[in-house]
């Protein structure tokens, strides 16, 4: 089962390198991984798509746990959470292709964000299977470039993610 | 106090309460070893990196403080790779500390450079690259206390030269501020009051004790469960001494090269009790055929062990002494007579088939181990190698000693011995330390003789030889069919070695030497080699075959058996 993991940690040399290293190490599956700061100082957080059965995630949290600069993790799985991925899609658009993908990324609440003379630019926001669909509908128009951040979650409430 | 990066380092280890580092110096560590003449630290000098991180982490393992040794940079630094690899599959606390390049040549690929922050990320505890004088005290109070406690580890910093050079008003921090690392030593009371119930209410109930109970120094709660309920125990490589090996419930080590008695009680028992010990592949064999009768509760200090290996019914997290001291009261007591006497009967079976019973004049390590251990009432550090030398210390020397064995468990390291014992010499002055190797390992850091006799430690040095990489040779000739594929070994004289570094050394080839050999080492002030010939076709027995399950052992060849298996040796 895919599993999705939120961890903090310090914003210190090498964090990345740690995590990515330990994933390697202990043959753990990593389907995407994203980080960034979160609201506190000097914390940066992570969040992590794991493919792997109960046993599998929890050793992978245990051992997410054992670095020193890892000050939380918490496996969002089960938990009501908003998750989202951002792609940015070049899409071949000349003549009548241009409104016709427009429209499509209407639908999709999607933004046209850079026009050239045979192509566009879209910008779409929203969980991999919305991502996916978009992408599939533009593929036939012809897809020049894509770039997806990678899952991004948080947990719903008013209560934190805090260390 | 205004002090050089240098002088920090120095002044912040004594703070530490480090008496002995163990090092090799170089350009990138020039102004640490500068500074090092006006500090009361004893500096070691190695003849080869791997052996200084070996002897630092044989310091720790003797003594139970941080063992500490220092490197330059480049390949100074990657020589400790191995010793460092072997420190955290132990669990042994150790501070190495490098010298690394200037800041402003850092990634230009510069002489002696390497990244050892990285090449070091998986096989320690935590590691720092200090490139500013102002982070310094805090890294190193940060690298002590990382190493020392929780489950402890290897941990290594990175200097740059810079750093060693530039000055800093000096204050050493009180405290760490480590926000993502706590340990958890308290075990969860309500899991210990349902291990309790589990104890008190098993028919077969064993205990496994790893190497945690010596790392929690909790010996004396062992010796207390062990006693209250009448538990029997069966150790792990590095748990052995944690209970005496003579007293009447310890059934000695377990696994591949297990007594086949403490195997068959782990395979019949009903309730699995493992205190501080990891479920390496080695004691287990197949998981999915591992104690199948047994719930197993597991106590660890690192929550990352539960569950790793093994599935576990009621997982404490804690540490060992602590645990148990919060268990005892919780327990009845009790004593289990059925099982215990149809242990003693497995026993009794294993006990006809020893060796040591068997009349002959062949010199057989069996022998050698045991009459050191004769020789020494068993009060002496043992610091095995790998291999089979490694076997038979552990099955025929009668461990009792806390910290009384210190062996490469988890790397397997051959080479260990020799380093690891001069820095258990070092940290225990007055004791008695004797290393058991093979005459393959002994080769790995033969070099160390040399630091032996500049130091005037007293080692007493056994060499068990037997001409092959043996421990190889043994699965060529039962797994292999006997093509001894790169394993026979041509060694030097090594007595005649010991003695061009000026060390009395002897070769024994007949076993009515053994003894008096023994004594006459024990009786000599000075460090002392003796060089045992022993018989080229003796095997570590019993073993499980690979692959098999621990409940099926490969046992000793009855002397019938055994002219048959012997006729297929290349001798």
């Amino acid at each position: 089962m895919r599993h999705t993991l939120v961890a903090l940690m310090e914003d210190k040399p090498g964090v990345l390198n740690r995590i990515s290293s330990l994933f390697r190490r202990r043959n753990f599956n990593i389907e995407s991984l994203t980080v960034g700061h979160s609201e506190m100082p000097g914390i940066s957080r992570m969040t992590i798509v794991s493919e792997g059965d109960k046993a599998i995630i929890e050793q992978v949290e245990k051992q997410l746990y054992k670095l020193v600069n890892v000050t939380k993790v918490t496996d969002v799985t089960d938990e009501p959470a908003v998750i989202r991925e951002l792609a940015l899609i070049k899409v071949t658009a000349s003549g009548a292709a241009r409104s016709e993908i427009t429209g499509l990324a209407d639908i999709f609440r999607a933004k046209v964000v850079d026009v050239a003379p045979d192509s566009l630019m879209v910008e779409i926001t929203g969980t991999e299977d919305k991502v996916d669909s978009l992408v599939g509908l533009l593929r036939p128009f012809g897809v020049r470039e894509l770039v997806r951040t990678g899952r991004v979650a948080m947990v719903r409430g008013s209560n934190g993610q805090k260390n | 106090m205004k002090l050089s990066g240098a002088h920090i380092v120095w002044e912040s280890l004594v703070r530490e309460g480090v008496g002995a580092v163990f090092g090799i110096s170089g350009g990138a560590v020039i102004h640490l070893y500068h500074a090092l003449p006006e500090y009361p630290i004893r500096h070691v000098l190695m003849r080869h990196e791997q052996a200084a991180a070996h002897a630092a982490d044989g310091y720790a393992r003797a003594t139970g403080k941080v063992g500490v040794c220092l490197a330059t940079s480049g390949p100074g630094a990657t020589n400790l790779v191995t010793g460092l690899a072997t420190a955290y599959m132990d669990s042994s606390p150790m501070v190495a500390i490098t010298g690394q390049v200037s800041n402003s040549l850092i990634g230009k690929d510069a002489f002696q450079e390497v990244d050892i922050t990285g090449i070091t990320l998986p096989i320690t505890k935590h590691n720092y690259l200090v490139t500013e004088v102002e982070s310094l005290p805090m890294v190193i109070k940060e690298a002590f206390h990382i190493a020392r406690t929780g489950r402890p580890g290897p941990v290594l910093i990175d200097i740059t030269k810079d750093v060693q050079a530039a000055s800093l008003e000096y204050e050493y921090p009180e405290e760490v501020d480590l926000p993502g690392y706590h340990p958890t030593l308290i075990g969860n009371q309500r899991q210990i009051k349902q291990a309790a119930q589990l104890i008190n209410e098993a028919q077969r109930p064993l205990i496994i004790a790893g190497h945690g109970v010596m790392l929690a120094g909790a010996e004396a709660e062992l010796g207390e469960l062990v006693g209250k309920a009448q538990l029997p125990v069966v150790n792990t490589l590095l748990g052995l001494s944690t209970i005496p090996e003579t007293h009447p419930l310890c059934l000695g080590m377990g696994g591949m090269h297990g007594e086949a008695y403490a195997n068959k009680a782990l395979q019949e028992a009903d309730l699995i009790l493992n205190v501080g010990g990891r479920f390496d592949d080695r004691l287990t064999g197949p998981v999915s055929t591992f104690v199948p009768e047994a719930k197993i509760i597991h106590i660890d200090v690192d929550p990352a062990e539960i569950g790793k290996n093994v599935r576990v019914d009621l997982p404490i997290v804690g540490d060992a002494k602590n645990v148990l001291q919060a268990l005892l009261p919780l327990i009845e007591p009790t004593n289990h007579p059925d099982w215990t006497s149809k242990i003693g009967e497995w026993r009794a079976e294993s006990a006809r088939r020893d060796i040591l019973e068997q009349e002959t004049d062949a010199l057989v390590p069996q022998y050698v181990v045991r009459h050191i251990w004769h020789a020494t009432r068993g009060n002496a550090i043992m610091v095995s190698d790998v291999g089979q030398n490694q076997m038979w210390e552990a099955q025929y020397f009668l461990h009792h000693k806390p910290r009384g064995l210190l062996s490469s468990g988890g790397l397997g390291t051959m080479g260990f011995a020799l380093p690891a014992a001069i820095g258990a010499q070092l940290g225990k002055p007055g004791e008695v330390v004797w290393v058991t190797a093979g005459d393959g390992g002994f080769q790995m850091n033969i070099q160390e003789l040399a630091t032996v006799v500049q130091e005037k430690l007293p080692l007493k040095m056994a060499i068990l030889n037997n001409g092959f990489l043996g421990m190889v040779r043994q699965w060529q000739q039962l797994f292999f069919e006997g093509r001894y594929s790169g394993t026979p070994l041509l060694g030097p004289d090594f007595a005649k070695v010991a003695e061009a570094y000026g060390i009395p050394g002897f070769t024994v080839r007949e076993k009515s030497q053994v003894v008096p050999a023994i004594e006459q080492a024990m009786a000599t002030d000075g460090p002392v080699l003796i060089d045992f010939i022993i018989d080229q076709a003796e095997n570590v027995y019993p073993m499980v075959a690979p692959g098999g399950s621990i409940g099926d052992m490969l046992r000793r060849p009855q002397p019938e058996e055994a002219n048959e298996q012997k006729g297929g040796d290349s001798r």
